[in-house]
């Protein structure tokens, strides 16, 4: 067999390897043919992949290792993708998240969430304690540098971001906010999501407290004898929590969640399906260094307080075009794409606005199966006037070209415990 | 039964026409199966042409064609139901029947003790 990227004499198992080169992050540093995986001079060539915490047990449950933004993290375990998608979905999936980033702001000085604002085109002050929101780092040109998620824990922000733009994310913000602002990034936490409609009874049984919160709440919970940081929140669509655990007890934690017949463990495979369902943004292939929070089509995590005519009305990178683009809308926007046909249309298949002719008018960005659809979804840009629901459009696979309709994005119905 | 490096099985039927679907262990290492596009009959085809495309909830993979000859009958059921090649990738979920010329193109490929040795 063959695959489409032009690589010779594969096999099957070498399909697992696109999952190296997912997590392409917008810092500026060129990777190099084949090298999008992040390593930085300040990361050293000294070790190969690192492990997370859980390394030994993603082993000990037949998980299927590969290369994942510098960590060895496993792709699926014996159940496989789409039934690890299903059952997030029916009952409860337990994912490793370690890889990504977790950074502490604090200060005496100033208020760390007036100096926060200045990265990133978010209500930070407005953001009660105890709440957590969705945001973006931007750049000068009103691009995207990373998503993230930042939490009021009372005397400081909690900031998680994305594993393969944490080291540039940490060396934004300490040149942005120190030394005010202390930037403390946490290498000794581990951080678990527990997702789908049994987490909250799982987890509950850990510890009652959480059955309390609801969506986007945070609160610091003892669980299998650990202090953690509980956030009701996750990136599948489902009901679930993140929950930052001391390293030292996160494996003990994980066996706990892991013991409850409900929640299997659930690889990397299945949570891109499960996000991708719930139209939510992979960084480096949905939004990158290039596309404005408008066109990414994330304009509701923009308050309208940092909006024009706001009392904090901009202040942040790239607030020209931001502002504006609020406004007098973007030029391309990102979309839900439904596939008319069985084909999956994966990242990179060019649209066209017309069966025959013509230079493409956009292209996916993130596309496959989506096993709770049963049919191929996608998503990706379009021009603004392209971008209505309903509008269909042709989607060039295998030298063919087949329909493909704009609509409404998620495509499985947020299942969130507001 | 003969195999190939492609992963491929190939069967001979009583009639003398070729019966090609994907291993056991190919069906495995590509995962969920999603996708599947078959050749028309009636197709002509020579030794390594793109004939099937198989797609995971992984990737997109050509399986070539291992024989010159012509499509004379393919496996609907596996486009309808992607599932069932993973389910029975060396029983029900064939992919499709050559009719070829020369048997003789089948003498290259591996036994089954062979492929179990290259997939080691």
């Amino acid at each position: 067999m063959t695959d489409h990227t032009g690589k010779t004499d594969k096999t099957a198992t070498d399909d697992l390897a696109q999952y190296e080169v997912q997590d392409v992050c917008g810092c500026g540093v060129d990777h190099g043919p084949g090298g999008h995986h992040h390593r930085h001079a300040d990361e050293a060539e000294e070790q190969g992949p690192k492990r997370t915490p859980l390394y030994d047990l993603h082993l000990e449950l037949g998980g299927k290792m590969v290369e994942f933004a510098g960590y060895q993290m496993p792709v699926q375990y014996p159940m496989g993708v789409l039934k690890e998608h299903q059952h997030t979905r029916a009952r409860a999936g337990l994912f490793d998240v370690s890889h990504m980033g977790q950074v502490i702001l604090q200060s005496r000085k100033v208020d760390a969430a007036e100096a926060f604002e200045r990265l990133v085109p978010v209500d930070v002050m407005g953001l009660k304690a105890g709440r957590q929101r969705y945001a973006m780092f931007t750049n000068d040109d009103g691009g995207i540098e990373d998503d993230l998620m930042v939490a009021n824990r009372g005397d400081h922000l909690f900031v998680v971001v994305n594993a393969a733009c944490k080291d540039a994310d940490v060396a934004r913000m300490r040149a942005a906010l120190e030394p005010d602002v202390i930037v403390r990034q946490l290498d000794s936490r581990a951080l678990l999501a527990l997702q789908g409609p049994a987490a909250v009874d799982v987890l509950a049984g850990l510890n009652p407290a959480v059955r309390e919160m609801t969506f986007m709440d945070v609160a610091t919970v003892e669980l299998a004898g650990a202090e953690c940081w509980v956030s009701r929140s996750g990136y599948t669509g489902e009901d679930g929590y993140e929950i930052s655990v001391p390293e030292a007890a996160a494996v003990d934690l994980a066996r706990a969640l892991l013991a409850h017949d409900d929640v299997a463990p659930i690889g990397l495979g299945a949570r891109d399906s499960l996000r991708l369902e719930a139209g939510l943004c992979l960084y480096g292939h949905d939004i990158d260094a290039t596309t404005s929070p408008v066109e990414g089509a994330l304009s509701w995590a923009i308050q309208k307080v940092r909006r024009a005519d706001g009392a904090r009305a901009g202040g942040f990178p790239g607030a020209d075009r931001i502002l504006r683009e609020l406004v007098e809308a973007a030029p391309r926007m990102r979309v839900g794409l439904l596939p008319e046909g069985r084909a999956p249309m994966r990242e990179g298949v060019e649209l066209f606005a017309a069966e025959e002719g013509a230079t493409p008018v956009g292209h996916v960005t993130s596309g496959g199966f989506g096993p709770t659809v049963g049919a191929p979804v996608a998503m990706g840009y379009v021009p603004a006037a392209l971008a209505a629901p309903d509008t269909v459009l042709y989607g060039e696979v295998r030298g063919k070209r087949l329909a493909v309709k704009v609509v409404k994005m998620p495509f499985t119905p947020a299942n969130f415990k507001r | 039964m003969k195999f190939t490096e492609e992963h491929e099985w190939l069967r001979v039927e009583d009639d003398g026409t070729v019966v090609v679907g994907i291993t056991e262990h190919a069906a495995e290492q590509l995962g969920d199966v999603v996708f599947v596009e078959l050749p028309d009959v009636g197709t002509v085809i020579s030794k390594d042409d793109e004939v099937v495309v198989i797609e995971s909830v992984k990737a997109a993979s050509d399986i070539l064609a291992p024989l010159d000859g012509e499509i004379v009958e393919v496996n609907e059921i596996i486009v309808e139901e992607p599932g069932k090649v993973n389910d029975d990738p060396e029983g029900d979920a064939w992919f499709f029947k050559v009719k070829v010329e020369d048997l003789s193109q089948l003498d290259d490929y591996m036994d089954e003790a062979a492929y179990k040795k290259f997939i080691g």
